[in-house]
């Protein structure tokens, strides 16, 4: 094989995982900076996207549907939510405290009920083929893609209009921003936040059920591996912006995918270090992100670990 | 648009358990007036506007709207009559817009917003008010005068016709205050607001309101038209028979001493939290036996440099000299060269709120005998008897030395802090709006305390926010602005009008 050959290998394979393994930092991110925007953080949703994976596998396989699992993975991350949301309005309660609680308590609740479902085969969900028509086998691989990344990105660019242009939008960045502001204009602060943490909740879980029906599409109990948690990462770096959001959790998929892209091609040296890249990166973007005094303007006032 | 509405209160009264705040008060607030409220702080001022403004009902007394009794039982109920509050901190959103805060405000924000319309109805609205504000940069990046006139922008935008205005100048250069109460005095002429300001700056009653009541201990003392009331006599009804300590006689300087530098700052740089450069290229020293007053408005890196200069914040660059050598912020340098400071906000940046006074007052002299003994054992009965004494001697208001410091007031953190700085020989004491906060005599007791150590030879370093301090204090002043010294003179040599642009960066 040629290097120019092996090197496009490489890169279809990118892309493609890319856009399978973004998906459901996409929408775990995008939950968590919803619930930032409100002012609050979620660090619970690594707990949410595991229920949320069990639950849509639970369903799937019982129902035969796979997207009545996605809703069974949004419901249950809402709940999730709605509990968060709920213990964290109670006075000097600490939503950092909180957060991780609810996520012990999110993963032990999928692995309980998770049990009996860990063999079965529940139906998978749909995929896209986009690239048909080209001609090229890895392209036309790569460009097969999940009806849950294109809802996810264009939920991506919809978020960030409507936090600009939209009755909701606004009243959560205020909630977020200002607390004073907010009780001013008689706006219940914690209705707003558990509005956000719930829906935060539903879009982690929907990301959840993309792992167990999509990719790698069953459930068993190392299904996530702290994808969750490097989401809220994640949305420091995308300076709570939704778009940006999409832009750095591609960016981390292609991370992730860098490990098996390599190994389809013979390169099986530090196939653990290149499987440890979106974990590095992590590490990278925090020091970065902290570096840059950008990330710190953006972030909402309200947004904070002393209350 | 429609016309100012007038407000009275009729024996107003209020009482929280066995206190009383506000007892039988009626002031007279007509439509188009520009009505200051006078008064030391706890005289009930704000207990007076929270009643108006529905946040606390009163326990006897009732809100008259032009000559008609008014319910108002809560904050909302306010607005709805056309009442409208600026308070001191700022209550826009940060991160939104001046259009942003201007059409959230409104209470019933569209599902969508049509930005375009919105746009030509705020540019109309604008038209009809004498403010002019950038409406599309985040509010975060405006200055202070602008926040404050977008404060009242939001008021008149909800068609609110009586404003009442808490403290609106305590963050504005004299400048920009001058041109706010000036329109807003435009505004009352014209028979479009009524406005109810509390202040504590004569200047400003005496150049913009049109009558004045004052408070004094939840009692109406005086009231009158501006013009008839002199500044003495305004000065007597807040303070009433409470005499401040005689001022300290000033001793002039010796001019040897004149010559040397006690402290000396050379290109200092430095940066806030974020990165942003705050203090660029600081030239200053200061001689000892004198003041250096530091005039400028909150924010152009005052902070910065004093958290700089004591060990708070990295220095980025330049070069600080303390009695001529090298000065590095440690505590051994602190200690070698008498170093002391009264920083702002005391409870937070020098004392540990929940150590006792005692463990407080220690917090420099602690590992030093004679508190410190043998193997490094503290010895806590010293340590007590030193701060007793202290407490006694600076009149510090506590229930034992063994409290909390928290549960302190404001004004004895201060004074156990100033105790603690001023217990040992000071050759160099950096004060930071060492009265901010404070009622008269509280406060002049503090100055004198400050001038009492310059005229004991140690050099000041005085930053505050409060012009007339300055005035009243320094031997010399500096004006920051925007980072770096804008004008220094002594101040027999300059006037507020020349330091007041040297504020606003002309």
């Amino acid at each position: 094989m040629s290097d120019i050959a092996t090197l496009a290998t490489v890169l279809f394979a990118m892309i493609g995982g890319a856009i399978r393994v973004s998906t459901p930092f996409l929408f775990v991110s995008l939950g968590e900076c919803v619930t930032e925007k409100a002012g609050r953080i979620n660090l619970g949703l690594e707990g949410t996207l595991v229920l949320g994976a069990m639950a849509a596998y639970m369903v799937a396989y019982e129902t035969g549907d796979p997207w009545l699992g996605v809703l069974a993975a949004g419901c249950a991350g809402l709940i999730l939510g709605v509990m968060h949301a709920t213990l964290c309005s109670l006075p000097r309660v600490n939503d950092v405290a909180i957060g991780i609680a609810l996520m012990s308590f999110g993963t032990g609740l999928a692995f309980f009920f998770g049990k009996p479902y860990i063999q079965p085969q529940a139906p998978r969900l749909p995929s896209v083929e986009l690239g048909g028509w080209i001609g090229n086998a890895q392209l036309a691989e790569a460009l097969t893609i999940n009806p849950l990344f294109f809802i996810g990105v264009a939920l991506a660019f919809f978020l960030r209009w409507a936090f600009d242009n939209t009755r909701y939008g606004l009243l959560l960045r205020m909630a977020g921003d200002s607390v004073a502001a907010s009780r001013a204009m008689g706006v219940s602060v914690d209705g707003v936040r558990l509005a956000a943490t719930a829906a935060g909740g539903f879009l982690s879980g929907i990301g959840g059920a993309f792992l167990s029906l999509y990719y790698p599409g069953s459930w068993n109990e190392a299904l996530s591996s702290g994808q969750g948690l490097m989401a809220v990462a994640l949305v420091i770096f995308a300076r709570w912006d939704p778009q940006r959001c999409f832009y750095a959790a591609m960016l981390f998929g292609a991370a992730g995918a860098l490990g098996p892209a390599l190994q389809s091609v013979g390169i099986v040296k530090g196939y653990y270090f290149f499987n440890a890249a979106p974990y590095i990166l992590t590490l990278l973007i925090m020091i970065g992100a902290g570096r840059d005094g950008k990330a710190a303007r953006a972030m909402p006032s309200e947004l904070g670990v002393q209350r | 648009m429609s016309g100012a509405i007038g407000l009275a209160t009729v024996g107003m009264t209020k009482i929280f358990g066995e206190f009383t705040a506000l007892e039988d008060v009626s002031i007279d607030v007509r439509a188009g007036d520009f009505h200051a409220l006078l008064g030391e702080n706890g005289a009930g001022k704000s207990t007076l506007v929270k009643c108006m403004m529905g946040f606390q009902p009163p326990t006897r007394g009732q809100v008259l709207l032009d000559g008609k009794p008014a319910a108002i039982a809560d904050p909302r109920a306010a607005r709805d009559l056309g009442i409208g509050m600026v308070y001191q901190h700022f209550t826009l959103v940060p991160s939104f817009t001046a259009a942003e805060n201007l059409v959230a405000a409104r209470g019933h924000v569209p599902a969508v917003v049509d930005w375009a319309k919105e746009r030509r109805a705020l540019d109309k609205f604008l038209e009809t008010t004498p403010f002019r504000v950038p409406l599309d940069r985040p509010v975060r990046e405006l200055a202070a005068g602008e926040k404050q006139k977008l404060e009242i922008l939001k008021l008149l935008y909800l068609d609110q016709r009586f404003l009442i205005l808490d403290e609106p100048t305590s963050v504005l250069t004299p400048g920009e205050a001058d041109e706010i109460l000036g329109l807003l005095r435009g505004m009352t002429d014209a028979g479009l607001v009524s406005v109810l300001m509390i202040t504590h700056k004569f200047r400003e009653v005496n150049a913009f309101a049109r009558n004045l009541s004052v408070l004094r201990r939840g009692r109406l003392v005086g009231a009158g038209a501006v013009g008839a009331v002199s500044t003495v006599e305004m000065t007597q009804m807040m303070v009433g028979d409470a005499v401040p300590r005689p001022r300290a006689a000033r001793v002039s300087k010796a001019p040897a001493v004149e010559a040397k530098r006690a402290l000396e700052v050379i290109a200092l740089y430095a940066s806030d939290d974020a990165g942003t450069p705050r203090v660029r290229e600081l030239d200053l020293h200061v001689a000892p036996g004198e003041i250096l007053g530091i005039a400028g408005v909150s924010g152009n890196g005052q902070s910065e440099f004093i958290e700089a200069l004591t060990g708070q914040r990295p220095i980025d660059d330049g070069r600080v000299f303390v009695a001529g050598q090298p000065f590095s912020p440690t505590r051994a340098d602190f200690a070698r060269f008498k170093v002391f400071g009264l920083p702002e906000e005391p409870l937070r940046n020098a004392a540990v709120p929940r150590m006792s006074v005692a463990e407080n007052m220690a917090l420099r002299s602690f590992d030093r005998a004679p508190i410190a003994g043998a193997f490094g054992w503290l010895r806590p009965a010293t340590m007590r008897a030193r701060a007793r004494d202290l407490v006694a001697r600076y009149r510090v208001k506590t229930t034992s030395v063994d409290a909390a410091i928290e549960t302190l007031s404001g004004g004895n953190v201060q004074r156990a802090i100033l105790a603690r700085e001023l217990s040992e020989a000071v050759d160099l004491l950096i004060v930071v709006n060492p009265c901010f906060g404070l009622d008269f005599s509280s406060a002049a007791e503090i100055r004198n305390q400050i001038l009492e150590a310059r005229n004991r030879g140690t050099a000041v370093l005085l930053v505050s926010e409060d012009l007339d301090e300055i005035l009243e204090l320094a031997d010399r002043v500096a004006v920051m602005s925007q980072g770096h010294i804008a004008l220094t003179a002594p101040i027999g040599e300059t006037d507020r009008n020349a330091i007041g642009r040297a504020m606003a960066g002309h």
